[in-house]
């Protein structure tokens, strides 16, 4: 059960790109087509639930015991970067269709704030390992529900006439505004 | 790219290359923080310590670090101007620092420092970086702070916690999240517009 509320928690109340502002750069640069959001889900999806292992891991076994939890900034960001490249080399031996699908996306989730993002939330909520891998999971599903439905609405977008002032971005700002206000819905819920 | 003077430097961050309004880079923050114009302040002159200090150590490192590790130096470089930063406004500003919350140690993944480190301090001299650094982090904070204000005076009726119409006429989503992206969608069309015609 409570994996389950932490689940519904992260994926509609707490929503980590409408209502916590985390992973906003991928979400408007990715999301002109279904397609590509779709990608870049998988992507995010994979590397942060990595991510969030090793970087717990690596909080609890080395961080905490020496005391040097003041380098945590350092450390993760540069755990993160390193696995992401890791990532990429395996996925290339391992499973090339798979590489083919989110190769492009892998470099640029380095500066996708979320992942960083979820790896210290995590150490902040103090949730033990299992919580930690249902938050990062369900936080990228989350991730992805957002990205494919503003990638929806912005397909429709293209065909609308607007503006000449609020065309392409300014447009879409507003847009995702409308659609973080549909997700308040949610609040409550949990 | 054409040499620049040492006012031109400073003075691009502004409007002609305002990294959010224009460039659209670091947009999480700038969504995040902006619910009342003191964060939008905060996080600004926090990220332009860092965008300035770390600008000037590039620039001084650029001809040591090998070419293929660069951009994990780069990060190590400013990863530890955030810590700097961090530590310090955990002791002497308790409350922004509450208020900032995660998206100040956030501030090493905002792609305003790496992007100005990569495509400038990389490329030039000590001076100019630092002068660049600064400019951009000013811009960043200009236009954090307009969003912040414009934010708070819209969703309780005050500016930098001054009451300027009784709260009750204020309505709350702008404080909220939808707020933020509204707010921002017409701040940049509006600089859209005028730059434009300009």
């Amino acid at each position: 059960m409570e994996y389950i509320l932490i689940f519904i928690s992260a994926v509609f109340v707490n929503n980590i790109v409408l209502a916590q502002f985390l992973g906003i750069c991928p979400f408007l640069g990715v999301s002109k087509k279904i397609d590509t959001a779709i990608g870049m889900t998988g992507a995010v999806t994979f590397v942060m639930v990595i991510a969030t292992i090793v970087t717990y891991l690596i909080q609890k076994t080395i961080l905490d015991r020496f005391g040097i939890a003041f380098l945590q900034t350092i450390t993760f960001i540069l755990v993160i970067a390193a696995l992401v490249q890791l990532v990429e080399i395996i996925l290339k031996k391992v499973s090339p269709p798979l590489y083919q699908a989110l190769g492009v996306f892998l470099p640029l989730i380095t500066t996708n704030c979320a992942i960083l993002g979820v790896a210290i939330i995590v150490i902040q909520k103090n949730l033990n390992l299992l919580q930690s891998v249902t938050f990062a999971f369900s936080t990228a599903i989350g991730f992805g529900l957002a990205l494919v439905l503003f990638s929806g609405l912005r397909e429709q977008l293209d065909l609308v006439d607007v503006p000449k002032g609020m065309n392409g971005t300014p447009i879409a700002l507003i847009t995702a505004g409308l659609l973080a206000m549909a997700f308040m819905g949610f609040a409550g819920i949990v | 790219m054409a040499q620049l003077s040492n006012k031109q430097n400073f003075l691009k961050g502004f409007i002609k290359e305002n990294p959010t309004l224009v460039l659209l880079l670091g947009m999480c923050p700038t969504l995040g923080v902006t619910s009342s114009a003191i964060n939008g302040l905060g996080m600004g002159l926090a990220t332009t310590f860092v965008l300035a200090l770390s600008n000037v150590a590039i620039s001084l490192i650029k001809n040591i670090v090998p070419d293929n590790v660069r951009i994990p130096a780069y990060i190590v470089v400013i990863a530890t101007f955030v810590t700097i930063v961090e530590l310090s406004m955990q002791a002497y500003t308790p409350g922004l620092y509450n208020s900032l919350g995660i998206f100040i140690p956030l501030i090493v993944v905002n792609c305003i420092v790496l992007g100005r480190a990569e495509s400038f301090a990389a490329k030039n001299s000590v001076f100019p970086s630092l002068l660049d650094g600064l400019g951009m982090g000013l811009g960043f904070t200009m236009s954090l702070t307009v969003l912040g204000a414009l934010r708070e005076l819209l969703g309780s009726g005050k500016a930098f916690g001054i009451t300027l119409y009784p709260e009750n006429y204020g309505s709350l989503i702008f404080v909220l999240a939808p707020g933020a992206f509204i707010v921002l969608g017409f701040l940049i069309a509006l600089v859209n517009h005028l730059t434009k015609s300009a």
